[in-house]
């Protein structure tokens, strides 16, 4: 092998190894399940939150978008957070500072109920 | 005509002695020719006569009266399903004006506003300063609680009443209470009326006598239409146990944008139509929410309710027009009234 190759080969190793890294490093990413990101966001359409139960990790700001035709709000069961009335395309967030499970509703459509999970 | 309404016609049959003449067909006609149901409550008084005395010739007897129910104006919603409430609402404020027998008053069962705005309020008051009846009691809606829980509905619409704007009032008569159960409600659960409310409620109704017409307007259904949506009011059995005793007990409510009706005994529901949007029918669609229609079809699945309350029998015909005509030929615009060719006497 010549000088160049073994250069050539230092340069692309740690590329490859790199891009290996990357693609099994990061978790499969589903709808609810985001254990280490700093934002998450919960959709609200239809007269329901999506994902109904979000898990996320301790820091993470939760940020509630209304798609629905419709004004909602993000309340709290626990009185831990409260938003105000939400018209479509407005948006509400939250950062969850401790570890635990936070049940939420919409206090003008009160069937519309999800949850929080921070871990 | 559909099953459903062959159900509630017979339902409401039941109640009358069998004197030979064919009020079952007679009905069955106003159901094809008028806007939706028309209904006779309590007090064996044929249809026929509920309608010749109040818009015939004998229209004005004393005590009888009738009183206009609308709801969910939701002033401030500006989607394609109605992208111009307001005008609506004048459609509607131009009906009741053009009656020829002026309702003594109009009653709002909720959601005036899309979302509490203070000029949402101002603008649906400058609409109804155009009604020619200006008495107009009302009960908020779960959009009329938006901001500060109701603060602004209550400043403008809550005088005289008590808690979170409930209150009632007589005339001529019949005794009217307004509810208020889009107030506190609970994760999870439907309308609510409170245990404070129902404790004034009892004491609302204790010593009146029972053949006093109760009237009962809330803005979500008293009763359990469509729980999954929330169309039911988790409490409203204990309010309905109070007012088990009265011989005439109608209930008028909104919420859900298209007319729903049940009788139970001695107590008729009624769910009256939106002056904004449609929604659509329990379970028909992923949910409750505003329903497009094509355009020139909307006024249709808009409209107002027309009470009339009648001293003989002591009945209430509760009849629903849509803002606009079919314009087809088996019409079933709210020429309904004027139908009523007296079958009996």
């Amino acid at each position: 092998m010549t000088k160049k190759d073994v250069w050539v080969a230092g340069l692309i190793t740690p590329v490859v190894i790199a891009m290996v890294l990357l693609f099994v490093g990061s978790p499969a990413v589903t709808a609810s399940d985001q254990p280490s990101g700093a934002n998450a966001e919960v959709k609200i359409d239809n007269f329901s939150f999506g994902p109904e139960t979000i898990k996320v990790s301790v820091g993470t700001t939760v940020t509630w978008i209304n798609r629905d035709d419709i004004p909602h709000t993000v309340v709290s069961t626990d009185g831990v957070f409260k938003s105000k009335v939400r018209d479509t395309d407005e948006k509400f967030s939250y950062t969850f500072t401790k570890a635990g499970t936070y049940p939420y509703y919409c206090s003008v459509h009160p069937k519309m109920t999800g949850k929080v999970v921070v871990q | 005509m559909t099953d459903k309404k062959n159900d509630l016609i017979d339902q409401n049959l039941q109640d009358f002695n069998n004197d030979g003449v064919d009020r079952r067909g007679f009905l069955k006609c106003m159901a094809w020719a008028g806007t939706g149901l028309v209904w006779t409550l309590s007090g064996g008084i044929p249809v026929s006569r509920a309608f010749a005395k109040t818009h015939g010739k004998d229209a004005g007897k004393s005590g009888d009266f009738s009183f206009v129910q609308i709801s969910d104006s939701h002033i401030g919603f500006n989607k394609p399903a109605n992208p111009d409430v307001t005008a609506t609402l004048q459609i509607a404020i131009n009906k009741i004006n053009a009656m020829p027998d002026k309702p003594d008053f109009i009653i709002h069962t909720g959601d005036l506003s899309q979302l509490s705005k203070p000029s949402e309020f101002d603008s649906l008051d400058q609409a109804l300063r155009g009604v020619s009846t200006k008495q107009i009691y009302f009960v908020p809606g779960e959009h009329d609680m938006l901001t500060d829980n109701g603060e602004q509905y209550l400043q403008r619409y809550g005088k005289g009443t008590k808690g979170a704007g409930w209150h009632s009032f007589d005339h001529k008569g019949v005794h009217f209470v307004g509810l208020v159960n889009v107030a506190n409600l609970k994760a999870g659960g439907m309308g609510s009326l409170g245990h404070e409310q129902l404790e004034w409620l009892e004491d609302d109704l204790k010593g009146r006598s029972a053949s006093t017409p109760i009237v009962l307007f809330a803005h979500i259904p008293l009763w359990t239409i469509y729980p999954d949506w929330g169309w039911g009011t988790d409490d409203s059995e204990q309010a309905l146990s109070y007012v088990k005793r009265f011989g005439s007990v109608t209930v008028l409510n909104g919420h859900i944008h298209q007319i729903m009706q049940k009788v139970e005994g001695k107590v008729s529901f009624h769910t009256a139509m939106s002056t904004a949007f449609p929604q659509p029918a329990p379970g028909t669609a992923p949910s409750a929410g505003p329903m497009k229609v094509p355009a020139d079809q909307l006024q249709r699945v808009l409209g107002i309710t027309d009470v009339n309350y009648l001293v003989s029998g002591r009945s209430l015909a509760v009849v629903d027009s849509p803002l606009g005509d079919s314009g087809s030929s088996d019409s079933r615009s709210a020429r309904g009234l004027a139908l009523a060719d007296p079958i009996v006497g």
